[in-house]
């Protein structure tokens, strides 16, 4: 950014000025607009107590009541957790969990028996939590073919670098492609009540409504009209890790394949390791029975996938919903104590202006 | 520049009219070439210095390692799109630069000359102009190369120029062609003129050129007096004829205009060494979380293997570790995005736009606006402590003006009522149709005198007419322009041509007068000319009626010593009005006649002639035989000229200094000359508590000089603190009074008046009660000490010593005592002094400094201080082209330093502290993130909203409030000059401020990413799928980052006008619109593979809980600041905050009283600067004088007039024509004679400093009208009057010693009966000091 000090304008410029025509030259006066003189019309807000400490009160006044209202909503939420990872040797699984083979076709199963102290009304959603699984991590999160998904052809057949190392298995094309396909949670849980007269009611699982609306519809697709999924991924071969192809995972048309969601809803990755997803809902039926009686149930899990070498959890979660999502205690403490930060703060500032502020400030205004 | 370069030239051919054999040679054309690109280089030359910016590098660094895929944590893009806008913009900048470059070079390259081709004149534009072509230039035609003068209309072969552009000097300048070609008068001659030319090569030696011309066998030798340079416009010259030697590049013009050095801000080098700390930061966020990532590969990536396998080149955790690195400095990247210079530039572009727009700098009289040359500086315009200006066209307008005169006693063109009504301009043109109509005079007294015939009054008017060096030009009948060599000259023939004595015409040997209507001419019968030793000149005239009277004018010490002494009783009353009015800062000059019979004249004649013709040491008998002549003359009276000072000087130095600025003048002129201007644009003053001359020859004598002001100031200061006011400041004064009169009477000894103004005259007071034994001098005062010296204290420097108080050892010493002083003034400096003391300052107080000046004598001191600032004056143009800014008057200054300096500095230092937090808080999620996806260098948000948030969602509201904001109006700034010292303090931005912004900024990225993590781990959507995915949680922190950032823009604004509504508004708005259509289905259908996001925006912002996750983080981060900036508000407020809250209470009350103040302070400013008030007693001796000796040789030798050839044979028998030799000979002399042998204002170098004019004494008054004005402004101005009083109130001098040193109590009691007044003014306003008050009040 060297500037040379001579420019044949300057030269020039002083030409007009000192020459001879010099009384008809035009007014080089600025303009007067505001927006060049620097005056344009200015809203000039100033921190004043007049306007702070009102807004503190403010703040405090909204957030408490949100606080609350928050906090009594999530609280009125029925949640209910149980770890089924085996990890103890007295947990029901703990022979699951230690034999594991990716390849085994002997299915392990497991029940777990718990018990509901409270009746769960309207639908109850069933969630499957993981524990130190990272979803999230770069190279996961890439790995995966969108383009594949949604049903390109192109990509069925050729999958994305990013797939890598999971793009292609003996030659042919691993459909879905990645590590995220490949490492699809693929327990089973089923869920029973056990009838105080000694029956074990099968609760039946909705399988569909559990993924987003844009994933389901927009996101992914199966490759062709989707009505012969097996002629369609012919030349593909399945995930390394998974037991069944991609179009055998479930038999209704419009759960399989890529659109199946489950598939979906693992699709869509953690931000977090530890997470959940949701897994079955558990509709309710009429409006005088809860949908989930106070009770003993029974979890059948047929156990498939792995944990153990990663020290993973696994959970699964059964919870009623609010207009707000499940049970969240967090948010509505979060905005009590910030309410009252806020209010609190409110008085103190209150109490230093009085006592300490300048009130000159005030004082010189009227003169 | 890509010409093709032949081995460099040795010695230069040129052949005239013979384009044949010049062509051999390739000299360059005439065409000048600025720019720097043409269309087909520009990209890959642009491109190449683009990337040599570090900057740039870096990124390009950052997108190769992005295409790493093992490495890429982003996607290119994120890179490449800001990069890509960054070279756009500057690119496109370099290229519209250029284009004007070309335009205006086209338009000087097109320009039209005549040249000499085939016999005859053809038009033919600059750039075709061949060396060795000879082409004609006409009067005030630019000079289109460097020519060699052949001929000219004027006779001798003479012709004048103005070297303005070139040098800027403005008085013109002689050049003279070889004889031999001067009389080849018309093209015909000329076109068969085939002189060779041999010279030097071409190179940047303004002012010297050799060469030989070779013509018919003969050799003649050129020398840099035949040779019109490129830049110089042609003056009083009908014509003349020139061969083409350099042309173009080769130009001394172009040879001279170097690259210049880059300046840069010291926010500049602030923000640089942030950038690395920033690095610094940058890589140990790296090395934290690339160990993070090994240990995390090492105890939980290598188990999740089955499910995660390594990148196939990856086979340990090491190495992973090592990868994870660079992909996390791709990450966090943006704590130093790209867009931070650009949107500097671009800021600092805006204010530059500012200052060019800004009508209150637009000058009407010269159609000039000021100017930001270099837009790189403003910021800085708002921390300069030191200002350094040159006074010539600076502070004062270089215009004098007949202010007063004393004529036999009485004396005339006083006005007698400073606060009266103002004074009627006389109208001469009823009584003189002669009158100049701009010659302004107020007292009529005079007017009537001349014509009542006065015989005095008559004479001194008639002296005026004839004793001067004036040449006039009549264009018309009655229509004169005087051409005066100097200014003072003019000013003098002016009033008497006004006043019916009006010089009409002068031949060598005549001068024609009009004199009361009557045309008279007088037989000029010699010229004794001016000189800096005489310091006066005479003129030998005869009367028509054969009378034969020597006419003197001169400094009144010179001229007083000459008189015949019956002129005593009138000798006494003229240099009281002397003093008065060298009091009053004017430029006195005293008249005188003699009369002379024929004999005298006869044998002086006689005797002159012989020492003019004497060969050796001819100056000196010259000299003599003046020296005889001008004796036992008659005291005609006194004149007083103002050297006016530019409009609004005083007031625009009193609030500089009031904000803390420091205003030193370094000009070339004498010490009479600069201190009259020190004391007329109030940097001096006379309740000064002490002015110190540092005058001495020698190392020794200079410190022992400035070691003893030091030790006096202390002692001062000393006595001013320990409140012993009355007895030990009586001691004081006494003993410096006593002190200073020691130094002035050794002044007169030397003829010189270092000092002692009315030397020659018998002392009117009482001598001075005999000095008590001096204090033992304390050992030299540490410097420490000096710092807290208070009280105000003035040093005027003399050149030679200045040169002795810059040597090595002696820089601290004068460094502390001359920063202790309020005012420097230095004296006799020379460019590059000037240079020097700006580069002390620098080095030595790390402050910024900022020079002004007009002349080319200023551009060294312009270029090497932090600013240049140039006047674009009278003094031609070399100052502005090496400036930074420019404008036409030194009032503007206020305005660009207080305002828009301080505007700028502002507005840069909250874009910084902005900028840095909203990267921080962007970029940190990243590291925290971290800590939870297994340091894999995953983004927490979307790669789109990365690429877009500081070039989109981000850069236009902090730009808007870079740009535009202002924390309190301009007018204010102006009436609190205090609210300029923060910048000066460096507070707005320094290293504790960007701590505090970063901190900020981490905390806010601490919110944000743990409120949202805290809150969604567990949330799910109202249908129950969970919200913990990675998408929902990208653009809820993304989102929540959006509108804290926003929100804190919102807080930071502190002048929303509706650029910025638009621009905090758009942004969130655009926000959400890029981020919608982002996530949009069809956006997706077309590339699936890139916009992974789909459908995530509208399903994540439809859940309540998602909003109100950022409501709670937005709280969280903004409660706090709110809290913190009410409480610095609340219990610290800075003055602009005051000044704020005054303003908006003031809006509310809907009472525009804030604007009457200003106006009102600045019309009383109006009222000091219009009238010299009266300043009593001090005794200064106010002879300046600007001229220049040899200017009686060329008229009487009328060689610059244009005469019938029969005139000119009579002189030039008489007269020997190298004059041009004998006037540079003495010019040569005078510049480098040492100034002790000038002998001008240098007193023997035995003479020590002292209290530099000491005058009798009178008891001290303080002059109420600060008071008074207090009373007329009313109580509501009480605070801004007050600044203006604390610099008006002033001490009437009088008779006691120390006349000018103002009795400390007297202003203590005048303080009191300020502060007294104003609080009665605050309680009849039940109302309490405003603290602004009491602030400034305290300013002395």
């Amino acid at each position: 950014m060297m500037a040379s000090s001579y420019s044949a304008k300057d030269e020039d410029g002083h030409i007009t000025v000192t020459g001879p025509g010099g009384a008809a030259l035009r007014s080089k006066k600025p303009e007067n607009t505001a927006f060049k003189q620097q005056r344009l019309p200015a809203w000039q807000p100033i921190l004043t107590a007049g306007t702070v400490l009102p807004a503190f009160f403010i703040i405090g006044l909204i957030f408490i009541p949100i606080g609350i209202g928050l906090f009594v909503t999530s609280n009125n939420i029925r949640e209910f957790e149980i770890d089924y990872t085996g990890v103890d040797e007295s947990s029901p699984c703990f022979n699951c969990s230690q034999n594991f083979s990716w390849n085994s076709t002997q299915p392990c199963t497991c029940s777990i028996p718990f018990s509901l102290e409270q009746s769960y009304e309207n639908n109850v959603f069933m969630y499957y939590g993981l524990s130190n699984f990272y979803q999230n991590h770069r190279r996961y999160v890439k790995s995966r073919d969108d383009s594949q998904l949604n049903g390109h052809l192109g990509s069925l057949k050729q999958p994305s670098k990013e797939c890598e190392p999971y793009a292609k298995h003996e030659n042919k094309p691993i459909a879905p492609c990645g590590a995220i396909a490949n490492s699809m949670f693929n327990d089973t849980l089923e869920l029973f009540y056990n009838d105080p007269n000694g029956t074990k009611v099968l609760i039946p699982l909705r399988a569909t409504g559990i993924a987003w609306w844009t994933d389901k519809h927009v996101k992914f697709g199966n490759p062709g009209d989707g009505l012969n999924l097996t002629a369609e991924f012919q030349g593909t071969t399945k995930p390394v890790n998974w037991r069944k192809p991609v179009y055998e995972l479930d038999s209704d048309p419009l759960n399989n394949g890529f659109i199946n969601e489950d598939f979906i809803v693992w699709m869509r990755t953690a931000a977090l390791p530890t997470f959940r997803k949701l897994y079955r809902i558990i509709s309710r039926k009429d409006n005088m029975v809860p949908t989930l009686l106070r009770g003993n149930y029974t979890l059948e899990v047929v156990y498939n996938y792995p944990v153990r070498s990663f020290e993973g959890r696994k959970r699964m979660i059964l919870s009623t919903i609010s207009w707000m999502g499940g049970k969240n205690p967090f948010l509505g403490i979060a905005y009590i104590t910030v309410g009252s930060v806020c209010f609190f703060l409110g008085v103190v500032l209150l109490i230093i202006h009085h006592k300490y502020g300048n009130r000159n400030n005030s004082a010189d205004i009227s003169n | 520049m890509f010409r093709k370069r032949f081995p460099p030239e040795e010695e230069r051919r040129v052949r005239a009219n013979d384009r044949e054999y010049n062509e051999k040679f390739q000299y360059a054309s005439n065409c000048i070439m600025t720019s720097k690109y043409n269309i087909i280089t520009f990209l890959p030359v642009n491109l190449f210095e683009q990337f040599q910016e570090v900057a740039n590098t870096y990124f390009l660094f950052l997108l190769i390692l992005q295409l790493i895929p093992q490495i890429s944590s982003l996607s290119w893009f994120t890179t490449i799109v800001p990069l890509a806008l960054v070279l756009i913009i500057t690119a496109v900048k370099d290229a519209t630069d250029d284009y004007f470059r070309h335009k205006s070079d086209n338009q000087v390259n097109n320009r039209q000359s005549q040249v000499l081709i085939r016999g005859s004149l053809q038009h033919e534009k600059w750039m075709n102009v061949r060396v060795g072509d000879i082409i004609k230039l006409e009067n005030n035609q630019f000079v289109a190369a460097d020519l060699l003068l052949l001929s000219s209309t004027e006779p001798h072969g003479l012709c004048y120029i103005e070297t303005a552009e070139l040098d800027g000097e403005t008085n013109m300048k002689v050049r003279q062609s070889v004889s031999v070609t001067s009389e080849l008068g018309d093209p015909n001659n000329l076109f068969s003129f085939d002189g060779e030319v041999v010279c030097e090569p071409p190179n940047n030696k303004l002012d010297r050129f050799c060469g030989t011309l070779y013509w018919r066998d003969k050799k003649y030798t050129l020398t840099n007096q035949n040779m019109l340079l490129r830049g110089c416009v042609l003056r009083n010259t009908e014509a003349c004829y020139g061969l083409v030697i350099f042309a173009g590049p080769d130009t001394k013009l172009m040879q001279n205009s170097g690259r210049t050095k880059f300046k840069r801000t010291s926010i500049d080098r602030l923000m640089n060494t942030l950038v690395l700390w920033i690095f610094g930061f940058l890589v140990c966020m790296g090395v934290i979380l690339a160990v993070g990532d090994a240990v995390w590969e090492r105890e939980v990536g290598s188990l999740f293997q089955s499910y995660l396998p390594w990148d196939p080149p990856v086979n340990n955790f090491l190495f992973n570790a090592f990868l994870s690195f660079w992909s996390y400095v791709i990450i966090l990247n943006t704590v130093v995005p790209i867009s931070l210079y650009v949107s500097v530039e671009v800021i600092r572009l805006g204010h530059s736009y500012f200052i060019n727009w800004d009508q209150q700098m637009f000058c009407s009289q010269c159609n000039t606006a000021a100017e930001a040359r270099t837009t790189t500086l403003n910021e800085e315009l708002g921390q300069v402590e030191y200002i350094f200006s040159d006074k010539t066209g600076t502070l004062t307008q270089n215009i004098m003006s007949f202010n007063k005169c004393s004529i036999n006693g009485q004396t005339y063109g006083e006005v007698t009522d400073p606060l009266g009504p103002q004074a009627k301009r006389l109208d001469f043109t009823p009584f003189n149709p002669l009158a100049d109509l701009d010659f302004c005079f107020y007292d009529d007294t005079l007017l009537e005198s001349v014509k009542v015939g006065d015989s005095h009054t008559h004479k001194f008017f008639r002296l005026l007419s004839l004793c001067h060096t004036v040449m006039s030009e009549e264009k018309s009948e009655g229509e004169l322009v005087y051409k005066a060599q100097s200014p003072d000259e003019g000013a003098l023939v002016t009033a008497a041509r006004n006043f019916g004595f009006v010089f009409r015409s002068r031949t060598p040997g005549t001068i024609t007068t009009t004199e009361m209507g009557r045309p008279v001419t007088y037989t000029l019968l010699a010229i004794l000319d001016f000189n800096n030793i005489r310091k006066r000149m005479s003129v030998i005239v005869r009367s028509p009626e054969g009378r034969i009277r020597l006419y003197c004018k001169g400094a009144d010490t010179v001229l007083l010593e000459r008189l015949h002494p019956c002129n005593q009783e009138l000798m006494n009353i003229t240099s009281d009005h002397l003093n008065e009015y060298a009091a009053d800062g004017l430029r006195t000059l005293a008249l005188a006649y003699r009369d002379l019979s024929e004999d005298e004249w006869e044998a002086w004649s006689e005797s002159h002639r012989c020492a003019d013709k004497a060969s050796d040491c001819r100056e000196d008998r010259v000299a003599a035989a003046y020296e005889q002549i001008e004796q036992d003359m008659m005291l005609l009276g006194a004149t007083a000229i103002e050297d006016k000072l530019q409009e609004g000087v005083p007031e625009t130095i009193a609030v500089l200094s009031l904000a803390n600025i420091k205003i030193w003048v370094l000009t070339g002129d004498k010490q009479e000359t600069a201190v009259n201007i020190g004391y007329s644009c109030k940097m001096l003053t006379d309740d000064m508590t002490e002015v110190f001359i540092i005058n001495g020859h020698t190392v020794q004598s200079v410190r022992q000089e400035l070691r003893r002001a030091r030790e006096r100031m202390i002692e001062l200061s000393r006595t001013r603190d320990g409140g012993k006011e009355s007895g030990m400041e009586g001691w004081g004064e006494a003993y410096f009074s006593g002190n200073g009169l020691r130094g002035g009477q050794e002044g007169d000894g030397t003829e010189s008046g270092g000092g002692g103004g009315g030397g020659g005259k018998p002392p009117q007071c009482p001598p001075p009660p005999p000095p008590p034994p001096p204090p033992p001098p304390p050992p030299s005062p540490p410097s420490n000490l000096m710092d807290n010296v208070s009280g105000e204290f003035a040093l005027i420097v003399n050149g030679h010593s200045l040169a002795h108080a810059l040597e090595a050892d002696m820089e601290t010493e004068f460094v502390s005592t001359a920063c202790a002083c309020k005012a420097v003034i230095c004296c006799r400096v020379t460019p590059l002094q000037k240079a020097q003391v700006v580069e002390l300052i620098k080095t030595h107080k790390k402050a910024v400094t900022l020079a002004i000046g007009d002349g080319a004598n200023d551009v060294s001191m312009i270029k090497s201080a932090h600013i240049g600032v140039g006047i674009s004056g009278q003094e031609g143009i070399q100052a502005v082209l090496s400036s930074d800014y420019s404008f036409s008057q030194f009032r503007f200054l206020q305005r660009l330093l207080l305002v828009h300096g301080r505007w700028s500095y502002l507005r840069m230092c909250r874009f910084l502290c902005y900028f840095f937090y909203k990267n921080f808080a962007f970029t940190m999620v990243h590291f925290w993130f971290g800590f939870f996806c297994g340091f894999s260098a995953q983004t927490v948000y979307d790669q789109y909203f990365i690429t877009l948030y500081n070039i989109v969602y981000t850069s236009l509201p902090v730009l808007a409030m870079g740009i535009f904001d202002q924390d309190v109006p301009d007018h204010r700034s102006l009436e609190y000059p205090k609210l300029y010292e923060p910048g000066q303090l460096n507070l707005l931005f320094n290293k504790k401020e960007f701590f505090i912004c970063i901190t900020q900024g981490i905390y806010t990225s601490v919110v944000l990413f743990f409120v949202p993590y805290a809150v969604l781990s567990d949330a799910t959507q109202s249908n129950g799928v969970p919200l913990a995915d990675y998408q929902t949680f990208a653009v809820t922190t993304a989102t929540a980052l959006v509108i804290v950032v926003s929100v804190q823009i919102a807080l930071d604004t502190g002048f929303w006008t509706v650029i910025n509504h638009v621009f905090v508004w758009g942004s969130v708005g655009c926000y959400f619109s890029i981020m919608l259509a982002l996530h949009s289905q069809s956006l997706f259908r077309i590339f699936p593979n890139q916009f992974h996001f789909v459908g995530s925006a509208q399903s994540t912002l439809l859940q309540p809980v998602v909003w109100l996750t950022i409501a709670l983080a937005t709280a969280i981060c903004i409660v706090p600041v709110l809290a913190f900036r009410f409480l610095k508000l609340d219990l610290k407020p800075q003055l602009s905050d005051t000044v704020r809250y005054t303003q908006l209470v003031r809006q509310k009350k809907r009472k525009p009283a804030g604007r009457s103040v200003g106006s009102a302070w600045r019309g009383v400013g109006m009222v000091a600067e219009g009238r010299l008030g009266a300043r009593g007693g001090s005794r200064r001796s106010g002879y300046a004088f600007a001229h220049q000796e040899g200017f009686g040789e060329l008229i009487t030798s009328g060689k610059n007039m244009r005469l019938s050839s029969q005139a000119l044979a009579n002189f030039a028998s008489r007269h020997s024509s190298s004059w041009i030799d004998t006037l540079r000979r003495k010019k040569h002399n005078h510049t480098h004679t040492p100034p002790s042998a000038s002998g001008e204002c240098s007193p023997a170098p035995s003479c020590v400093s002292g209290l530099f004019p000491l005058g009798p004494q009178k008891p001290i008054q303080l002059q109420h009208r600060a008071q008074s004005q207090l009373h007329l402004q009313g109580p509501a101005q009480a605070p801004s009057s007050s600044v203006l009083g604390s610099s008006a109130v002033r001490c009437h001098g009088g008779d006691s010693p120390g006349g000018w040193t103002l009795s400390l109590g007297s202003v203590q009691e005048a303080l009191f009966g300020w502060k007294g007044f104003a609080g009665r003014s605050g309680a009849s306003n039940s109302q309490g000091l405003p603290p602004v008050a009491k602030e400034t009040s305290h300013i002395e």
